[in-house]
């Protein structure tokens, strides 16, 4: 599909002043809460607490759908928000505004944020009812909204990464609530550290694109590196028309003049605008450029992903996701299904036009997401805990989204974000309810037969599954059917070391169905597991003595997970391929000015895409007659007998492949080893030169005091001494006698005058 | 008999000179001392007239001559009597006990 050439001019843009509202509020009620939280609770009680944070969220929903509505007014061509509010430093090179943007993708992003963020506020009211902290975690909870909204909002690379790890510190936070358990400190310390290493090579790859955009190191011509200084400042430039006809029509091939900065930026406007238009020709200065024998784009391209499988939890950076299911509930509904694991995903995204440009990182981002994909979706099978499940069934997701980014079907993987924040949540958000009614029990094996007791939040599970296993008319269908179908078409990708491998595509396709079939087995599993059957908990139970039946939870959930459970269903209608209308679908329409990349895709008929979306739906039929069948009602001995049977292989699966045994081992082990050596440097040979100095000084200290008493108070002592036998004797001539004194005077006189005859 | 110069004068004063200063310096008898003081003044009379007859010519010699043989009297004088009051105080005139300049 090819783009119109309006990508020849650079973004125009819109200058307004009120977006620093919509992440001023999150801040505002997160510095109340922390700051006077204690004493509001104790004497207003929890309602102001949440009012507060509630408020504050509602307010940023408000600004955000005013800035939504603002744009709407604009034609596509002219829909960037652009709100800067001041120079935070110039370095050099580097110029640092505090600005924010909002183009069609972030204005997505932020309208989920805030919508889903209220939603979810509402659902802690219930379920958090019991917790004395209560005003701490409203006040993370609102920390985090800013923290994420910085980072979609953010028009620059350092806005967006303190925003990034602003909502890695809130994950930390959120999820070591509970810290008095070593056990949830230990699961938030993970989730802190395993992101560490992804921003490290997100750090990396910026500082490596900034400096592939401008002073380069090139070879003299005598042989020397010599460094090339920066380009100047806004560069009018020259654009030729890309079609002649167009040229034609508009200004009789005359040439335009644009302002661009040609030269290193860190503002995403002005990267776009100078990569883009080709005529800056620094498209292909990167596409060229090489260090240490590898394409520069290509490494950027990797580095950058490091940072989103950091945060986005790929293989191998997954492991922090699983035991982020020790958090509160509702914060495994935001951050680690809705917002912050979405990040990298809109990283990508947003830097598509750089990743388009090389074949090599997108084929890796592809890879890497549809393994992930195949590999989490596997643990997923065999997992009791209902929140684990789910953290995989994310992972999983997650890999489907890079899948999509990756091959170059960004609006695809946008797409599938947006779906997926609306049914992860509803599912997250459903489990809690299940949580909450089983008294905080978790293992499926003690659930069942919930479907009677908790009506509304089986409806909306069930729904939210409907849309996870992507059968037609709920909104995952059109997300994941698009991205495995652009997967397939998609043969322009290179692996790392392997170079251009056109059938990458079509083994992503089949790794994405695979997982697709398995998605939709847990899923049901899940939902079986849960909702069917007779009731098996309750004994067990927590020191409850009655033999407690579970109940439907209070309104404050069952709402949300009701207006959730509709916009998952809801957020098909903007997705419906062009196959079935013959119209782009208008969430395409709608990111397309912000998504700048053309990327070549292989035409296929439309009835092959057809026959795609049905071996996509019979996948996801697949999965759930064989759950249907082994866990409906809880009566099938097959899960059993199969688990008797294929023993080993459940073990290694049951245990996540042992990544975290073998990191343990590995990294940890590795870690703390050097950890001890450096402490053993530390203590003898750091402190021993620091001691030795000690005693040196000592030593010197002595040596000058002993020169101190013995030389100088010897001379000292000598002086006097010497003036005193000096004196002793000179007072021998004072005999008071007048005849000395004559005597002495005549001998004086005689002296002079002969000394005077003597020496002429 | 050679002629006598001024020389040979200039040596006799200065012997009684020297002896005059010897008797000062030396002599532990207060008497004794003013007898020293008075060798020099003779000493230097000798000289004053020596040179006004050999150097200056006229009188001027003579007449300061005079002068000093006064002032030598006077002095004795005076000399004697403080000793006398010296000797009031300490029962003797002895030079080498009048200490009192001694600290």
């Amino acid at each position: 599909m090819e783009h119109a050439a309006h990508h020849l001019a650079p973004l125009a843009t819109q200058s307004v002043s009120f977006l620093w509202l919509i992440p001023l509020f999150p801040l505002l009620g997160a510095f109340i809460n922390a700051a006077l939280g204690v004493r509001l609770q104790r004497k207003f009680g929890k309602g102001l607490v949440h009012s507060i944070s509630i408020g504050a969220m509602v307010l940023s929903f408000m600004v955000a759908c005013g800035a939504f509505v603002l744009m709407l007014n604009y034609d596509p061509e002219h829909r960037f928000l652009q709100d800067t509010l001041w120079n935070i430093f110039t370095v050099g090179k580097v110029q640092v505004d505090l600005g924010f943007a909002l183009d069609p993708l972030s204005m997505m992003m932020t309208l989920i944020i805030t919508f889903i963020g209220t939603l979810i506020h509402v659902f802690s009211t219930g379920y958090m009812a019991d917790e004395p902290s209560y005003w701490r975690f409203f006040a993370y909870l609102n920390l985090f909204v800013f923290s994420m909204l910085l980072l979609v909002m953010g028009d620059n690379f350092v806005l967006m990464f303190f925003g990034w790890e602003g909502v890695g510190l809130c994950s930390y936070l959120l999820i070591a609530f509970w810290y008095t358990d070593s056990q949830k400190a230990a699961a938030g310390m993970k989730a802190f550290v395993v992101n560490r290493f992804g921003d490290f090579g997100f750090i990396l790859g910026l500082f490596l694109l900034f400096w592939a955009l401008g002073g380069a190191w090139h070879k003299g011509a005598d042989g020397k590196l010599t460094y090339v200084e920066e380009a100047p400042k806004p560069t009018a430039i020259h654009a030729v028309a890309e079609h002649a006809e167009e040229a034609a029509e508009h200004e009789a091939a005359e040439h335009a003049t644009l302002d661009i900065k040609i030269g290193p930026t860190l503002n995403f406007r002005e990267l776009r605008d100078e990569i883009v238009i080709t005529s800056t020709g620094m498209a292909e200065k990167l596409k060229s450029q090489t260090i240490f024998g590898i394409g520069i784009l290509a490494l950027v391209g990797i580095l950058l992903f490091v940072g989103a499988m950091g945060k986005s939890a790929q293989l191998p950076l997954h492991v922090w996701l699983p035991d982020a299911m020790a958090g509160p509930t509702p914060v495994s509904a935001l951050i680690h299904a809705a917002t912050m694991v979405t990040a990298g995903v809109y990283m990508v995204a947003r830097l598509s036009f750089i990743f388009a440009l090389s074949p090599t990182a997108m084929g890796w981002v592809a890879f890497i997401g549809a393994l992930t994909a195949l590999f989490a979706a596997s643990i997923g099978f065999f997992q009791y805990d209902i929140k684990k499940v789910l953290a995989y069934s994310t992972v999983s997701q997650l890999g489907f989204m890079f899948i999509g980014v990756g091959v170059g079907a960004y609006w695809a993987g946008a797409y599938h974000l947006l779906t997926h924040a609306f049914f992860k949540a509803t599912l997250f958000l459903g489990s809690g309810s299940v949580i909450l009614g089983c008294h905080h029990e978790q293992d499926m094996r003690k659930m069942g037969g919930l479907g009677k007791l908790m009506p509304a939040t089986k409806w909306t599970y069930l729904a939210a599954c409907w849309a996870i296993a992507g059968f037609p008319w709920a909104s995952g269908f059109y997300s994941k059917d698009e991205i495995l179908w652009k997967a397939f078409s998609q043969d322009g990708l290179a692996f790392p070391l392997l170079g251009m491998t056109p059938h990458l595509g079509q083994l992503i396709y089949i790794m994405g169905i695979i997982a697709a079939t398995g998605t939709s087995f847990y899923m049901f599993r899940s939902y079986y597991m849960t909702f069917t059957g007779e009731y098996r908990g309750g004994d067990a139970g927590h020191g409850h003595g009655h033999g407690h039946v579970p109940h439907e939870s209070p309104l404050s959930i069952t709402l949300v997970l009701a207006t959730l459970a509709i916009g998952a269903v809801l957020a098909a209608v903007i997705g419906i391929p062009m196959a079935w209308t013959g119209r782009a679908p208008l969430l395409e329409q709608w990111l397309e000015p912000a998504l700048p990349a053309v990327v070549r895709f292989a035409e296929y008929a439309h009835s092959t895409e057809f026959l795609f979306q049905a071996i996509g739906v019979s996948a996801g039929v697949i999965g759930w007659v064989f759950a249907r069948a082994l866990y409906k009602d809880n009566k099938s001995q097959v899960p059993a007998q199969l688990l008797a049977r294929w023993k080993g292989v459940w073990t290694v699966v049951y245990n996540k492949y042992y990544v975290d045994e073998i990191y343990q081992g590995t990294v940890v082990r590795g870690s703390i080893s050097l950890a001890r050596v450096l402490s053993w440097f530390d203590k003898t040979i750091v402190d021993g030169i620091v001691n030795l100095a000690g005693a040196i000084t000592r030593v010197v200290a002595n040596i000058d005091g002993a020169i101190d008493h013995y030389l100088v108070d010897g001379a000292v002592n000598f002086i006097a001494g010497s003036t005193l036998s000096a004196g002793r004797i000179l007072r021998r001539v004072q005999t008071g006698r007048i005849q000395t004194y004559l005597y002495g005077a005549l001998v004086g006189a005689i002296a002079i005058v002969l000394l005077n005859f003597l020496i002429k | 008999m050679g002629h006598l110069t001024l020389n040979h004068f200039l040596v006799v004063s200065a012997l009684l000179f020297g002896f005059g200063m010897l008797a000062v310096v030396t002599r532990r008898n207060a008497v004794a001392v003013l007898m020293g003081i008075e060798l020099i003044l003779n000493a230097a009379n000798l000289n004053l007239v020596a040179f006004g007859r050999y150097v200056s010519g006229g009188i001027t010699g003579q007449v300061f001559g005079l002068f000093v043989i006064v002032l030598a009297a006077a002095e004795a004088a005076v000399g004697l009597a403080i000793i006398l009051a010296i000797y009031q105080m300490g029962r003797n005139i002895d030079a080498s006990q009048a200490t009192t300049l001694k600290q």
